[in-house]
């Protein structure tokens, strides 16, 4: 099994391509440093009984820190490390679930969409317009304020992360719409669908077990780079304050806290969280890219 | 004029170098058609483009000279080889689709190719363009040279592809798959054409095409590759007729002949290792299962006033959009256990007659009948018909109609499972496998993707396929043209085997007349959407009543070997 991956096309091809393998490096690394930060981090930065004030805004080690905190501290004595590992398991934790909702509601409609056509199709396709008129912040906003009104005020504060996730998985599911619809346009006039269909088959199955996998491709390349939207679009939301508070920082959370530091001189606090979202972001952009020319033979 | 010797073409790849075209020798003089024919994977487009400088990167030419008079077309840096193109050498694609630029008159593309290799006044240049145009019969050019290439019909648009190859007087033309995209009768006219330009000009054309037909038609001389290889070269009378290589032969055999039936093709020997030993399934296995369970079919086939249409492309908000009617008024009747062969040009409304058989399409009016009970149509044939399984589908392309993602087993697997033939998955998997042994596969095929495949393996997989329904009626859309002559060969034997054995009823739908006559016990022509003429397939081939079927028949470009009797 390892050996036939090896020796596939596309690890042929990142084998060739610096560009990816550092992108792949970087991307493991960030993301294995967020899954393992219960054992990396020496602190909880959940936990404010575990700092102390005294910690507070040291600079980094090389700036003359405290050996404890390699890259720093805030103004609460908050452990820059542990706070960013944290921060990204988060942040990579929302990206995720946006992106696997996204999917999952973004390609059912789209093959729907694409399979039936006619009027359902109409109305997939023009929902899918008046989404994408709405800018992800906006529906973000929208979703906050009716869960606000509508939930408990106790509720509010534990499904915060349920309903940034919502609204990120809003605004990225017309991207796969529209790809797996587009997808299925093509291959649904191919012989081994109409093989099918001349079969009897259940438009379910044909659509799942016949028609998805052979369209996996463009929307696998959708998925890496829709990752990094939604990881964007976390870091967006809660940089406004629209996501997550301060006492459960993500990324995004850490970077809107360090902009209050830019210019009293702790330029840590701010440039390091933002340096580990771009890390992250950029790495996973690049691995989209190759992915896409991978699964795009005109390009080669 | 144009000298190759020993040519030969290496692609540099992943696992190695690849040798394309290994040592291969032609000439070609002033005016002469030499046709370079083979079958895919042959090596002849490389030659074509190796002679062009327009190899496909990362291929080379490893070994051997090219001169074009003077010329020696390898020494060329890439300046001097650009002036070349086009001004001595031209090309003509397969695709006179895609080898205009739609979004430029026709008049534009000409003045611009003329303009680029001479230095002309655009006025001078339009004169030379319509003079051209003459030339090659397009009339009223003066007005037809404003239009865009989609305002041209198929073999208008291959017409104006030679004019632009014209334009500058070249000294050779390499013309890949000429005639390959177009009906019989357009066909008939470009290869006219072709022979016109090599007498009167002395233009050299290098004809690239794997019809031997075509080859018969118009070449002078003929030079047949397999591999990479040349395996015989001479005047084509020659070599088509009396073949010394025996791969030639073999060739020769393989095509089917226009003027009489055979029974079966003598097909070529097949360079593909066997797969390993056949398991246990046995052909014997799938024959007996096949027949255990198959009910004769009491009667046939019958189609009764079919009209389809389609809507059209809607031109105005308001109004309803013409309807184009693909099938018009059509009746035929397909008897039990025989085959009916369905032919006509592209657009006459032959794959959507197996489309309205097998419920895809809807037709407006008219009725199916199946075994002297109604067939409902396509909006009315629920899922569980009992039609389903009873009418089975062979499609043209077998690249696109097996599943690339499911393995051979799953996609036999499947009519069995659905029709609740076999509930028992490993009795599935053995009937599968009993089944790739009849149809001529090893049963560790079983196992593998469609991919690892060849286009002929795959059709068979296809056919398997589709007997796994246990089918009384099948309906072949084109089963053999997208493969090579000798593959064609094996599958035509294949089907005829069958048939004859399980007494199938078989609607055979093609373009090839050739192999219409060699399949079919009935025939059936198409124009568009009409029935020409109907009949048994003997009468129709010797003395066809309609005059159209008479052209049709004319026009086919025949070759008859002599060594298949």
């Amino acid at each position: 099994m390892f050996a036939r991956l090896v020796r596939s096309e596309p690890a042929y091809l990142f084998f060739r391509s610096p560009a990816a393998m550092l992108a792949a490096v970087v991307a493991i690394l960030v993301i294995g440093g967020a899954i393992c930060a219960p054992w990396l981090a020496r602190t909880d930065p959940y936990d404010l009984s575990t700092f102390s004030l005294m910690d507070g805004l040291l600079p980094p080690v090389w700036q003359g820190g405290d050996p404890r905190f390699l890259l720093g501290t805030d103004d609460q004595g908050r452990d820059m490390v542990s706070a960013i590992l944290y921060g990204a398991r988060l942040s990579l934790m929302i990206g995720l679930m946006a992106m696997v909702i996204a999917t999952v509601l973004g390609v059912g409609l789209g093959l729907a969409a694409g399979y039936f056509g006619g009027v359902f199709d109409a109305i997939v396709m023009r929902v899918a317009d008046v989404q994408l008129a709405l800018p992800a912040i906006l529906t973000a906003l929208l979703i906050d304020g009716v869960s606000r009104g509508l939930l408990p005020p106790e509720m509010q504060q534990d499904l915060r992360v349920a309903v940034l996730t919502l609204a990120i998985a809003l605004s990225l599911w017309v991207n796969f719409a529209r790809t797996a619809r587009a997808s299925v346009f093509v291959e649904r006039n191919k012989d081994y669908v109409q093989a099918a269909m001349i079969m009897g088959q259940h438009p379910l199955r044909v659509m799942v077990r016949h028609i998805l996998p052979n369209i996996m491709g463009p929307l696998l390349v959708i998925m890496t780079v829709d990752l990094a939207s939604a990881i964007l679009l976390e870091a967006t939301l809660s940089f406004l304050g629209i996501g997550l508070p301060a006492d459960s920082p993500s990324l995004g959370t850490l970077i809107r806290i360090g902009m209050q530091f830019l210019l009293s001189g702790e330029w840590w606090i701010l440039w390091v969280p933002t340096l580990f979202l771009v890390a992250l972001v950029v790495s996973i952009n690049v691995l989209g890219d190759f992915l896409r020319d991978v699964f795009n033979p005109r390009l080669r | 004029m144009l000298t190759v010797e020993n040519l030969t073409v290496e692609f540099p790849g992943r696992f190695g170098v690849f040798t394309a075209i290994e040592d291969v020798s032609l000439t070609i003089a002033p005016g002469e058609i030499h046709g370079l024919v083979g079958e895919s994977g042959a090596g002849k487009s490389t030659i074509g483009a190796a002679i062009i400088g327009l190899l496909q990167v990362p291929g080379r030419v490893a070994n051997g000279t090219m001169t074009l008079g003077e010329t020696d077309l390898r020494s060329l840096g890439p300046v001097e080889a650009h002036r070349l193109r086009g001004e001595r050498i031209s090309m003509i694609f397969q695709d006179p689709q895609t080898s205009l630029n739609p979004l430029m008159t026709i008049e534009d593309q000409l003045i611009e190719t003329i303009q680029a290799h001479e230095d002309i006044s655009t006025s001078d240049a339009r004169a030379r363009a319509i003079a051209l145009l003459e030339e090659i019969g397009i009339t009223d050019a003066t007005s037809r040279i404003k239009a865009y290439p989609h305002q041209f019909s198929g073999g208008m648009r291959q017409r104006v592809v030679i004019a632009l190859a014209l334009c500058t007087n070249p000294e050779l033309i390499i013309a890949d798959e000429p005639t390959t995209a177009l009906d019989v009768a357009v066909q008939s006219q470009v290869l006219d054409l072709i022979q016109r330009l090599a007498n009167t000009r002395g233009i050299g054309f290098l004809l690239i095409t794997h019809d031997i037909g075509v080859i018969a038609q118009i070449t002078d001389n003929v030079t047949v590759l397999r591999n990479g290889k040349v395996m015989e070269t001479g005047p084509t009378d020659k070599v088509l007729r009396r073949p010394e290589h025996p791969y030639t032969s073999a060739l020769m055999a393989a095509v089917p002949p226009l003027d009489r039936k055979l029974d079966r093709f003598l097909v070529p020997d097949d360079d593909t290792p066997d797969l390993a030993a056949p398991t246990g399934r046995s052909a014997a296995d799938a024959e007996a299962w096949l027949s255990s369970g198959t009910q004769a079919l009491g009667e046939g086939l019958l189609v009764e006033n079919v009209t389809v249409r389609f809507s059209g492309n809607r031109t105005s908000l308001f109004r309803k959009p013409p309807a184009f009617t693909a099938l018009d008024d059509v009746s035929m009747s397909v008897r039990p256990g025989t085959v009916m062969g369905l032919v006509g040009e592209s657009g006459s409304g032959k794959s959507t007659m197996a489309k309205v058989i097998t419920g895809l399409v809807q037709p407006s009016a008219g009725r199916l009948c199946l075994g002297g009970t109604d067939l409902p149509l396509a909006r009315e044939r629920g899922r569980k018909d009992p039609s389903r399984r009873l009418i089975q589908m062979v499609f043209q392309d077998p690249y696109s109609s097996l599943n690339s993602r499911h393995r051979i087993g799953d996609i036999l697997a499947e009519p069995l499972w659905l029709y609740g033939l076999e509930a028992d998955a490993d009795k599935r998997r053995d009937i599968a496998a009993a089944m790739l042994d009849l149809v001529g596969l090893s049963a560790d095929a079983i196992d593998r993707f469609p991919h690892q495949f060849s286009g002929g393996q795959r059709q068979r997989i296809a056919v398997a396929r589709s007997l796994l329904a246990r089918p009384r009626v099948l309906i072949c859309d084109e089963p053999t043209s997208a493969l090579d002559v000798s593959i064609q060969a094996q599958i035509l034997n294949l089907l005829k085997d069958l048939q004859a054995r399980f007494g199938l009823t078989i609607l055979f739908i093609s373009h090839n007349l050739a192999v219409v006559r060699q399949m079919c016990d009935d025939v059936t022509v198409l124009k568009g959407g009409k029935v020409v003429e109907t009949g048994a397939s003997e009468a129709f081939f010797t003395q066809p009543d309609a005059p159209y079927s008479r052209e049709l028949l004319q026009l086919t470009p025949g070759f008859t070997s002599g060594a298949a009797a």
